[in-house]
C-alpha cells in the first residue's frame, strides 16, 4: 500500500482503479485522500456545494469489503467522483445552485447517479454550478462563484464549472457535468480537461434537473481521454425511464480511446467557426492541433456549415422557451424555499414571492425570455422560426458527414477570463458558447480535448461526430492527447500552479 | 355584470327558443380506465387516501420524466374509431403551461394542433330522429390533482383559510372529445353525452361514472336568430362555456338555462360575454367564472420529453379488429334479431338489464319473456335490496329455466315468483327450489277434480247464482279451488273444469 495519499489525488481514474483491484490502495484511502484535498483547496477553489464525507467513506468501506471477500469489481470501483448538483442523489441535498431548491431533499436517485452507484463509483459531493445549469461562468450560483485552479481570479467555466474545477483542482478525478449548450466542454476547455457531451439520448436525463430539455446531456470531465470513456460507458445506455433515452448499443468509446490512430480518418475543419473574435493564442493552438493530426495520416477538409452563424440566437430562443416552462415547477407548493406565507397570502402570491426571491437575475431573465417566446402571436415568429434553424442546423452536419469523419473547431473563442469580466454583459457571456451550441442543437456527441496552453491558460480542442459515433470522439481525442503530452514531456495538468 | 338583472326580462324557454336558434357544441373529458397513470406507474383507484398515489414523476418533483402509458394510447384510439375518426398516422403531446396549485408541473401534457384522432362522428337518436354529430378531435391529456378548499361555507376557494391538494388524480389520463358545433338542442346534447357514455361504456375503457368525474362535459352554447324559409342563416353568435357538468340532467338544464339568459340578454340589446360559467344545481343556473376575453395564454409547445407519437397502420388495424360491438350496432341487431322495439331498448338499457336479457335469450329463453322477466320483477326485487339487477343472486341461465317451466306449464307467474324467491335465498337452482318446495303446478286430475267437486258443493248459492245466468259467480269459486290447491293449480285449468262440470261446456 502506499503512505503517500498526496500523491494519490494526482492518479488518473484508470490508475486509481487498477491500484485498489491489485490491493495497493483501498477505497477508503482514495476516497480519504480526495476528501483530504477537499478539505484543503476548496475554500480557495469553491467547487463543491454540498460534501458527503460519511457517505462517501461509507460507500467505499463496502467497496474494499466486497473486494476483500473476492467479488470482481468494475473499472472504476472506488474512484472519487464530484456530481454536478443539478442530478438528484438520494442522501445529499440537490440545490441546482439555486436558492429555491435551498434544503431539498430529492426522494430517488437520477439514473446517472444509480450507475455511479452500480459502478462503484464513490460520489464525495455535489459540485457547484450555475443556477438551473444558466451560464458560462459558474458565477450564476446562488452560493458564490467556483475559481479556476489555474488562476484563481479567473471563471472555471460553466454551467458545469465546479466539476471542472473539482478535477483540474485533484479534488476529484472524475467528474460528471451536464452540457445544455457547452456546459460541459466549456469548463473542461478552460480548465485543461477532457470533457464530453454524448449523443443526446445517449444517457438517460431521468433526475436531470431539466433546464432545457431537448438540449441537456449528462456527461464525464476527466484528466484523460481514457477516464472520460471509462465513465462514459458507466453512465451510458438506454433508460426505460427517459423516453428520449434511444435503445442502442453503447458505443465502443473505451476501446476507441485506446486505439491512438487516425490514419486515413477524415477530419472536417469547421470554417464558420474561426477568424473574427477567436483568440490568437486559441487560434494558434487549434491550427497547431490540427496540423498534429494531418502529420499522423488524417487528411484535413475544409467544411463549411453556413447555417452556424444561426445557432446562437436559435438557441437563445429554444433553451429560454423550454427552461419557461420546466422552471414552473418551482412554486413553493411541494418542496424547496416557500416565501411569504403568512396565513393571509394566497398560493398565487406566494408562488410569485417564492419566485421573486428564490430564482437570480439570469434565470429570471431566460424565463421571461422564453414566456415571450411561446406567448401567442410570437410563437412562429420566435419559437418556430428557432426550431426551423434547428433543421437547419441538423442538415449542416449531415452534409458534412457525408464527407467527413469528424468535425473539429475550437471549443471557446477565449481562454478562461477573470470573474467578474462579463457578469454585467450577457451577450458576451453567452459568445463563449458560439463553439458549442451547434452540437447540442443537432443532437451529435461532441469532445472538449486541451489544446495546450495561451497565455499559460488552457485552451480546448472541439470534435464532433455524428449521432451514436461517440467512438470516434475518443478515437481523435485520444490520439491528439497522446500526441501532444508526447511533444510536451507530461500532461498539460502538470504544468498548472500548485494550490 | 354591468346592467342590473332587473331591467331584463326573461324570456320562457319557449319563447326562447322560438325565436333563437342554438349552436351548441360539447367538450367531454373522460378519465381511462388504465390501471397506472398516464406517465408513470402509479396506480389510479379511486377513493385510495390523499397522496398515496404519487410518486416523483406525477408530483412533478424536478428531474423527473413521464413516459407514455400504451394502455391509454390504445384506449384512445378505441375511442376514435368508435366515433368513425381518422387516426394520425404522427402526432405529439404538447405543454400547456398554467400555474395553479393542484398541477404539479404548472404545465399539463396535453394535445394541441396535433391531435391523436379527428374527423368523425356520432350517431344520436331522440325521439326516434337520428342527429349525426360531428366529432373535431379526440386527444389524450393528463389530469390534474385535486384542491380542496377548507373553512369556507360553500367549499368554494372563496372564503376558505387553506387548501389541501390530493394529487392521486394527478396524471390519470383523459380523453378530451371535442364535438362540431352542430347540436342544435338541449336533448340532442344529452343524448349525445349518454351515447358517448354507453359507447365508452362498451369498449370498457372508462367506468364513465359522471357523479365520481370520471366522465365531465363542457357545454359551448351561443344564439342566433331563426330565420324564415329561404332566407340565408344568420352567422354563429358569441359563446359561453359552460364548465364541468357532471349528470345528463345538468347538462340539458345547464344548456336550457344558457339558452333563456343569453336570450335575455339579446332581447334587452345585450352582448354575450366570451366567458366560461358555472352551473349550479341548487338553482338551476349558470354564473360568471373567469372571462376568456382576458383568459391565460397557454404557451403550447410540442413536450420535449416525450419522442412523437408514431402509430403504424397494423397497430390502429389491430385495435379495429379488437372493437366489441359499439352500443349502435347492437341496437341495431337487437331490433333485428329478436324483434324489439327503441323503446324496449331504452327502457332495458335504463334499468341496466340488456345483458341480462342478451344472457337469458342465448339460454333458450324467447325474446318477449326475457324482456318480461328483467323488466319488472327482477329489477323489482334488485331495488329492494338495493343492489343493481346484475348484482342479483340468480343467472342469466337460471332465469331462462323459470321461463322455461311456465311454457311448458308447470309453473304459473305466481308460482315462478316463488321459484324467484328461492333462488335468491340461496336454495339452490330453480328446479332443486321447485322440488324442495313442492311448487309445482299439480296436473294430477283426481286431485284436481276432488276439490272442484268440494268447491262446487261447499257453495251451493254460487251455483245457483251461475245456473241463474251470472256467468262471473264462477270467479270465487276458482279463487275457492285454488286455495285448496295451495296455488299449485293452473287457474285457467280450473275455470275449464268447473264450467264443464256446473253443465256450461
Amino acid at each position: 500500500m502506499t503512505d503517500a495519499p498526496a500523491d494519490v489525488v494526482r492518479l488518473t481514474a484508470a490508475e486509481t482503479a487498477a491500484a485498489i483491484a491489485a490491493g495497493e490502495l483501498s477505497a477508503v484511502e482514495a476516497t480519504q485522500a480526495a476528501l483530504d484535498r477537499v478539505a484543503k483547496v476548496d475554500d480557495a477553489v469553491h467547487a463543491f456545494l454540498h460534501v458527503d464525507a460519511e457517505g462517501a467513506l461509507t460507500a467505499a468501506a463496502g467497496i474494499d469489503a466486497r473486494r476483500a471477500a473476492g467479488e470482481q469489481l468494475g473499472p472504476l470501483a472506488g474512484v472519487p467522483l464530484a456530481l454536478k448538483d443539478v442530478l438528484t442523489a438520494k442522501g445529499m441535498p440537490t440545490t441546482c445552485g439555486s436558492r429555491i431548491l435551498q434544503g431539498w431533499y430529492p426522494p430517488y436517485d437520477a439514473t446517472v447517479t444509480a450507475r455511479l452507484r452500480a459502478a462503484d463509483i464513490v460520489i464525495l459531493g455535489k459540485a457547484n454550478m450555475d443556477e438551473f445549469a444558466m451560464g458560462s461562468s459558474t458565477e450564476n450560483s446562488a452560493y458564490g462563484p467556483t475559481r479556476n485552479p489555474w488562476d484563481l481570479a479567473r471563471i472555471p467555466g460553466g454551467s458545469s464549472g465546479g466539476s471542472s474545477a473539482a478535477v483540474a483542482a485533484f479534488e476529484a478525478p472524475l467528474a460528471i457535468g451536464t452540457d445544455t449548450g457547452g456546459s460541459i466542454r466549456q469548463p473542461a476547455a478552460v480548465c485543461g480537461l477532457v470533457g464530453v457531451k454524448p449523443t443526446y439520448g445517449g444517457v438517460s436525463r431521468y433526475g436531470l434537473v431539466a433546464f432545457s430539455s431537448s438540449l441537456d446531456q449528462a456527461g464525464p470531465l476527466a484528466r484523460t481521454v481514457t477516464d472520460a470513456a471509462l465513465l462514459h460507458a458507466a453512465i451510458a445506455g438506454h433508460d426505460p425511464m427517459d423516453s428520449t433515452s434511444v435503445e442502442v448499443p453503447i458505443p465502443p468509446v473505451v476501446e476507441a480511446a485506446a486505439r491512438l490512430e487516425v490514419l486515413g480518418m477524415r477530419i472536417g475543419v469547421v470554417r464558420e467557426l474561426s477568424g473574427e473574435g477567436y483568440e490568437p493564442g486559441v487560434q494558434a493552438r487549434f491550427d497547431e492541433a490540427v496540423e498534429l493530426l494531418s502529420q499522423l495520416g488524417a487528411e484535413i477538409v475544409e467544411v463549411s456549415c453556413p447555417h452556424f452563424d444561426y445557432a446562437l440566437p436559435a438557441y437563445y430562443l429554444i433553451a429560454p422557451s423550454e427552461c419557461s416552462s420546466n422552471l414552473a415547477r418551482f412554486d413553493a407548493m411541494r418542496f424547496g424555499l416557500r416565501v411569504g406565507d403568512n396565513g393571509e397570502a394566497g398560493a398565487e402570491e406566494v408562488m410569485s414571492r417564492t419566485r421573486e426571491a428564490g430564482f437570480g437575475p439570469e434565470v429570471k431573465r431566460r424565463v421571461i425570455l422564453g414566456t415571450y417566446a411561446l406567448s401567442s402571436g410570437y410563437y412562429d415568429a420566435y419559437y418556430g422560426q428557432a426550431q426551423k434553424v434547428r433543421t437547419l442546423i441538423s442538415r449542416d452536419f449531415a452534409a458534412a458527414f457525408e464527407r467527413v469523419d469528424v468535425l473539429v473547431s475550437p471549443t471557446t473563442p477565449t481562454v478562461a477570463f477573470p470573474i467578474g469580466a462579463k457578469a454585467d454583459d450577457p451577450i458576451a457571456m453567452y459568445l463563449n458558447d458560439l463553439c458549442t451550441i451547434p452540437a447540442n442543437l443537432a443532437g451529435v456527441p461532441a469532445m472538449s480535448v486541451p489544446a495546450g496552453l495561451s497565455e499559460g491558460l488552457p485552451v480546448g480542442f472541439q470534435i464532433m461526430a455524428p449521432a451514436f459515433a461517440d467512438d470516434r470522439l475518443y478515437q481523435v481525442g485520444g490520439t491528439l492527447e497522446a500526441a501532444l503530452d508526447a511533444r510536451r514531456g507530461h500532461p498539460l495538468l502538470d504544468a498548472a500552479p500548485a494550490l | 355584470m354591468s346592467t342590473p338583472a332587473a331591467v331584463m326580462t326573461t324570456p320562457s324557454y319557449e319563447d326562447a327558443f322560438a325565436r333563437y336558434e342554438p349552436v351548441i357544441g360539447l367538450e367531454t373529458h373522460v378519465e381511462l380506465g388504465t390501471a397506472s397513470k398516464m406517465f408513470c406507474g402509479c396506480a389510479t383507484a379511486f377513493g385510495a387516501p390523499p397522496n398515496s398515489q404519487v410518486c416523483p414523476v406525477c408530483l412533478g418533483l424536478p428531474g423527473a420524466l413521464p413516459v407514455v402509458n400504451e394502455a391509454a394510447i390504445r384506449f384512445a384510439v378505441m375511442i376514435g374509431l368508435a366515433l368513425n375518426c381518422q387516426i394520425a398516422s404522427w402526432c405529439r403531446f404538447a405543454r400547456k403551461n398554467y400555474f395553479y396549485p393542484d398541477m404539479p408541473k404548472n404545465f399539463q401534457i396535453s394535445q394541441y394542433d396535433e391531435p391523436l384522432c379527428t374527423d368523425g362522428w356520432l350517431a344520436v337518436e331522440v325521439d326516434g330522429e337520428v342527429h349525426r354529430v360531428g366529432i373535431t378531435r379526440v386527444h389524450l391529456e393528463e389530469d390534474t390533482g385535486k384542491s380542496l378548499h377548507v373553512g369556507g361555507a360553500t367549499g368554494r376557494i372563496h372564503g376558505a383559510t387553506h387548501s389541501l391538494v390530493d394529487y392521486n388524480r394527478a396524471g390519470i389520463p383523459l380523453v378530451e372529445i371535442v364535438t362540431e358545433p352542430d347540436v342544435r338542442t338541449p336533448e340532442v346534447a344529452r343524448a349525445y353525452v349518454e351515447e358517448l357514455r354507453e359507447l365508452c361504456r362498451a369498449l370498457a375503457v372508462s367506468d364513465v361514472r359522471m357523479e365520481q368525474g370520471s366522465l365531465r362535459c363542457d357545454a359551448n352554447v351561443s344564439l342566433r336568430l331563426r330565420v324564415g324559409p329561404g332566407e340565408a342563416e344568420k352567422p354563429f353568435g358569441i359563446r359561453s362555456e359552460t364548465k364541468n357538468l357532471n349528470s345528463l340532467r345538468s347538462v340539458e338544464r345547464a344548456i336550457r338555462s344558457e339558452i333563456v339568459r343569453q336570450a335575455g340578454r339579446l332581447d334587452a340589446g345585450e352582448r354575450i360575454i366570451q366567458e366560461t360559467r358555472h352551473f349550479d344545481e341548487a338553482s338551476g343556473r349558470t354564473s360568471s367564472g373567469r372571462s376568456k376575453e382576458e383568459a391565460t395564454d397557454y404557451r403550447y409547445f410540442p413536450e420535449p420529453d416525450l419522442t412523437p407519437l408514431a402509430l403504424s397502420r397494423e397497430y390502429v388495424e389491430a385495435v379495429r379488429a379488437s372493437l366489441t360491438e359499439l352500443p349502435s350496432q347492437r341496437r341495431a341487431r337487437l331490433i333485428a334479431e329478436h324483434g324489439f322495439s327503441d323503446r324496449d331498448l331504452v327502457d332495458m338499457r335504463n334499468a341496466g338489464v340488456l345483458d341480462l336479457v342478451e344472457q337469458t335469450i342465448a339460454a333458450g329463453a324467447p325474446a318477449p319473456a326475457a324482456r318480461k322477466w328483467w323488466l319488472n320483477e327482477l329489477p323489482r326485487r334488485a331495488a329492494g335490496a338495493g343492489v343493481t339487477p346484475a348484482e342479483l343472486a340468480i343467472r342469466p341461465v337460471q332465469v331462462a329455466r323459470v321461463i322455461e317451466l311456465i311454457a311448458g306449464g308447470s309453473l304459473t307467474d305466481a308460482l315462478a315468483r316463488k321459484v324467484i324467491d328461492g333462488v335468491l335465498a340461496g336454495e339452490g337452482g330453480p328446479d332443486e327450489v321447485v322440488a324442495a318446495r313442492g311448487l309445482a303446478v299439480v296436473t294430477d286430475d283426481s286431485a284436481l277434480s276432488a276439490a272442484v267437486d268440494a268447491a262446487i258443493a261447499a257453495a251451493p248459492e254460487l251455483v245457483d247464482k251461475f245456473r241463474a245466468g251470472k256467468l262471473n259467480a264462477v270467479g270465487p269459486l276458482v279463487g275457492a279451488v285454488m286455495k285448496a290447491m295451495k296455488g299449485k293449480a293452473d287457474a285457467a285449468t280450473v275455470r275449464a273444469l268447473l264450467l264443464e262440470r256446473l253443465g256450461a261446456a
